[in-house]
């Protein structure tokens, strides 16, 4: 079987900085696979790539086997390819509920579904915890809410692929529980979720494998438990998140 | 051969006061991150201040210049700096854009106030328009001076920028502001400095080319749009690009003039030529790609229900007829085309506070509505209507493909270059002979619509359904979809959104509604002309949208009907006292000023108002209104 996402020897160069260095991985379906890694070791970068808002110097994003590297953002997504941000993107004027509607409704033209978007986008809402405040404009919601509204948002496009840019950060430590439990269950339905996340519980938790970087360099990769024993990432990464 | 060496010299000559002026934009771009709309208007205040020193009050020319070039106008550049511009800094990025078009009408406002347009003023050349003997041709040593002032202040600025401390500094300002702030090189008076010496090119090439032209307010400030052309060929930041670009596009134009086929449609096409440039090096410039910025807390008024849509519009129309009876004469034709305006403006409301695209050419559709109207409604005047929308709608779509990728500044300099270049090469062509073309009102069978009191009442009753139409579309999927775009394109996209498609259809139906416009403006004048729909009135329409609200309907009707029988109704009043006549420039000038700093104008502050007041007890309103920061 192919993996979902197969990210093949990617660099991306800005002026003379290498940010992503010879960097390949890649996500399976069932699983939420993490990339972790320092502030500024090219995690975000990968992700732009990957979903098509920044083009890489050279190297290979596939998905479903097929090489999407040339494609818009926007057949990628038609793909199956959704997405978090790192700096919130929520639709800021439109209610929460809104937010998720937009996605459902333009979802529903695309695929002809005949479910209803208003209804979609409400269970949506109550999955990810925030039926509470549907009516909220998003700008008002704190940090860690517009996180999980972005991610009911991509789930409203039903990815195969899914994309998270720090989804726990901002949260306490009971809604960080509760958002690893979901990504886990995304990941049982079949979804191949890609994490990258700062709260070490959080992944150790929920990824079957992780690829650490370091300066845009693939440091490692292995399941959480190898990661943990690498003396390299400990000293890279762990090491100093554990001292800080 | 003569010839040749002439018209060189001719070319030459402008394109080194375009050049003057390219750079000048140039530097307070690349230092402050602001495109000075009102360079050129900066120009034309610096060559009338200069008259109004050398000529009309005798001051010896040296004294003249130095005061000008070396006092008032970085003085000048500098206030503007501290007052408009540097409160602006970590706004949206609309709102120097804004703020510079203010400043643009303002300026012609007072410059009209203080120069009144009816007097002849000419300047003479430097040295006494002494003349050089080339042989073949003859060249005066104004033109001279201009050409050896162009290379000094290249080379002065190269050097400036790469050898010495302050340029340095500047450059530095502008890649990292907060960076270059964390190393000690003070931002703020780096871009005030840069705005000082903006400001003094300005003057410079104001007081080099009006010499050479008639003084004349409107077109020194337009003459000098040209030099845009230039600034954008050098992308806004390389200065040798820029002055070779003035040059050439100056050359280019005068050998056309001489050596093209000299056919009518050839000659009338030629003072396009550098608008045509202009939108070409625009549409071809890479644009940054789609921004990942974060979300921006922008304050929208709340979108009313359907409901009370209706009955807002119901009775809007009840009392626009009942107030319409009583009214007669020319206050009943100014409030017709009050309301023309206001349908216009609602195509703003569409495209500027829903779409959040902006257009500086809405005149220019609302001119081809009228023109369709004109020609077709001459048969059938439901047809005329039907043909205005769709004729116009088809010309939005076709400017808004090339332009797809552009926002912001890069859009409003592409409609801007659009909108001048039919000015230029097409309007003044095709209104009829004497440059009158009669448009009919709207015939509907069993209706009076086509009486003075008729029409207003049809144009009243079509506003409040266009009005509740957009309300209707605001509130739909379509609606959400565009609030979304509009918030965050990077999101759409990777949600599968076709951002594209969304942005053509937005510009489709802005101009499709104005060019419906047009044929109630068309019909509340009966007969219209190319003066109706020049680019300064499309700007000043625009910024009558965000002065009155941009995201609401009412901001357009405040706008039109203040435009529209306000300002007449405060020149009557005012009639006789000096200084009065350009008082709707000064004011929209002004109002600008202040509207840059809120979202939703006027209507916006009215209904935060109206908020408070529902939410507190009366007697509690005032002292909420004091405390309330906005």
């Amino acid at each position: 079987m192919t993996a979902v996402l197969e990210v093949d020897d990617l660099n991306v160069v800005f002026g003379g900085v290498q940010a992503v260095d010879a960097v390949s991985f890649t996500a399976e379906a069932g699983q939420v696979t993490g990339l972790i890694g320092p502030n500024g070791a090219g995690k975000t970068t990968t992700f732009n790539v990957i979903t098509g808002l920044q083009k890489p110097t050279s190297g290979a994003v596939r998905l479903n086997g097929a090489d999407v590297t040339g494609l818009a953002p926007v057949k990628r997504a038609r793909l199956g390819m959704a997405r978090t941000f790192q700096r919130l993107e929520v639709f800021g004027t439109l209610s929460a509920l809104d937010n998720v509607l937009v996605a459902t409704e333009s979802h529903r033209d695309l695929t002809r579904s005949k479910a209803d978007p208003r209804r979609t986008a409400h269970d949506l809402l109550s999955r990810v915890g925030l039926e509470h405040v549907a009516g909220e404009r998003a700008d008002r919601l704190p940090t860690g809410l517009a996180r999980l509204l972005e991610l009911a948002r991509a789930l409203a496009t039903e990815p195969r692929l899914l994309l998270l840019d720090e989804p726990g950060s901002g949260l306490g430590h009971q809604e960080s529980e509760a958002l690893g439990t979901l990504l886990v269950e995304l990941a049982a339905e079949g979804m191949a979720v890609l994490l990258v996340e700062h709260d070490v519980d959080l992944v150790m938790r929920v990824c079957s494998h992780l690829t650490v970087l370091d300066f845009g360099r693939p440091l490692a990769h292995g399941t959480p438990a190898e990661i943990q024993q690498n003396p390299a990432v400990q000293q890279a990464y762990l090491g100093v998140e554990v001292s800080a | 051969m003569t010839t040749f060496f002439a018209l060189t010299v001719l070319g030459l000559v402008l394109g080194c006061v375009y050049a003057l002026t390219a750079t000048g934009i140039v530097v307070t771009y690349t230092t402050s991150g602001v495109f000075n709309f009102a360079h050129g208007a900066t120009g034309m205040l610096a060559a009338f201040v200069y008259w109004q020193l050398t000529v009309a009050w005798h001051w010896p020319v040296a004294l003249g210049l130095f005061t000008v070039l070396f006092i008032l106008a970085p003085l000048f550049g500098a206030v503007v700096e501290r007052v408009l511009i540097r409160p602006l800094y970590g706004r949206s990025a609309d709102a120097p854009l804004v703020a510079t078009l203010g400043l643009l009408i303002f300026l012609i406002g007072i410059s009209y106030t203080i120069w009144s347009p009816t007097t002849y003023r000419k300047l003479p050349l430097f040295f006494g328009g002494k003349l050089l003997d080339l042989g073949a041709i003859n060249v005066s040593y104004h033109q001279i001076t201009i050409v050896v002032v162009t290379l000094i202040v290249g080379l002065g600025l190269r050097s400036m920028f790469s050898r010495t401390r302050v340029g340095i500094g500047m450059r530095a300002v502008v890649d990292d502001r907060d960076l270059a702030a964390l190393y000690g090189a003070a931002p703020a008076r780096v871009s005030q400095l840069s705005w000082a010496l903006g400001s003094g090119l300005a003057a410079l090439a104001g007081v080099l080319l009006a010499p050479l032209v008639t003084l004349d307010v409107l077109s020194l400030t337009l003459l000098i749009i040209n030099a845009f052309a230039a600034a954008l060929a050098g992308r806004l930041k390389n200065l040798n690009i820029t002055i070779a670009a003035a040059i050439g596009l100056q050359l280019i134009v005068v050998y056309a003039g001489q050596y093209l086929p000299t056919t009518q449609r050839v000659r009338e096409a030629l003072p396009s030529i550098p608008m045509l440039f202009l939108f070409g090096v625009v549409v071809l410039t890479r644009q940054d790609r789609l921004k990942v910025s974060g979300v921006h807390a922008a304050a929208v008024p709340g979108i009313p229900s359907l409901r009370r849509s209706w009955v807002a519009a119901v009775a809007f129309s009840l009392g626009a007829v009942l107030v319409g009876s009583q009214l007669g004469g020319s206050d009943l034709s100014n409030a017709t085309v009050g309301l023309a305006t206001a349908i216009i403006l609602l195509s703003l409301v569409l495209l500027l506070g829903f779409g959040g695209q902006i257009s500086l050419c809405q005149l220019t559709f609302v001119g081809l509505g009228a023109l369709v109207m004109g020609h077709v409604g001459q048969t059938n005047t439901l047809l005329g209507v039907f043909a205005a929308a769709l004729v116009t709608g088809a010309v939005g779509i076709l400017i808004a493909l090339p332009t797809l990728r552009l926002q912001g500044l890069y859009l409003a300099l592409a409609t801007l270059a659009f909108a001048q270049a039919m000015d230029d090469a097409v309007f003044g062509h095709v209104f009829g002979a004497n440059n009158s073309l009669k448009v009919p009102r709207i015939q509907i069978p069993g209706l009076d619509t086509t009486s003075d009191h008729g029409f207003f009442n049809l144009s009243a009753v079509t506003f409040a359904l266009a009005a509740v139409a957009l309300m209707a579309l605001r509130r739909s999927k379509y609606g959400r979809r565009l609030t979304a775009l509009n918030d965050s394109a990077a999101a759409c996209v990777t949600l599968g959104i076709d951002v594209n498609r969304g942005k053509l259809a937005v510009f489709g139906a802005s101009a499709a509604l104005a060019g419906v416009g047009g044929a109630f403006y068309g019909g509340s004048h009966t007969a219209v002309s190319s003066n109706d729909f020049v680019l300064l009135s499309s700007l000043a329409l625009v910024l009558l949208l965000l002065v009155g609200g941009r995201n609401m309907a009412t901001g357009a009707l405040l706008s039109a009907m203040s435009f529209a029988v306000l300002f007449p109704q405060l020149k009557t009043w005012l009639d006789g006292v000096p200084g009065t006549d350009q008082l709707p420039y000064l004011l929209t000038g002004v109002a600008v000023v202040i509207v840059a700093r809120t979202s939703n104008g006027l209507a916006g502050e009215l209904s935060h108002l109206a908020e408070i007041a529902r939410e507190h007890r009366p007697r509690t309103f005032l002292a909420v209104v004091a405390a309330d920061p906005r």
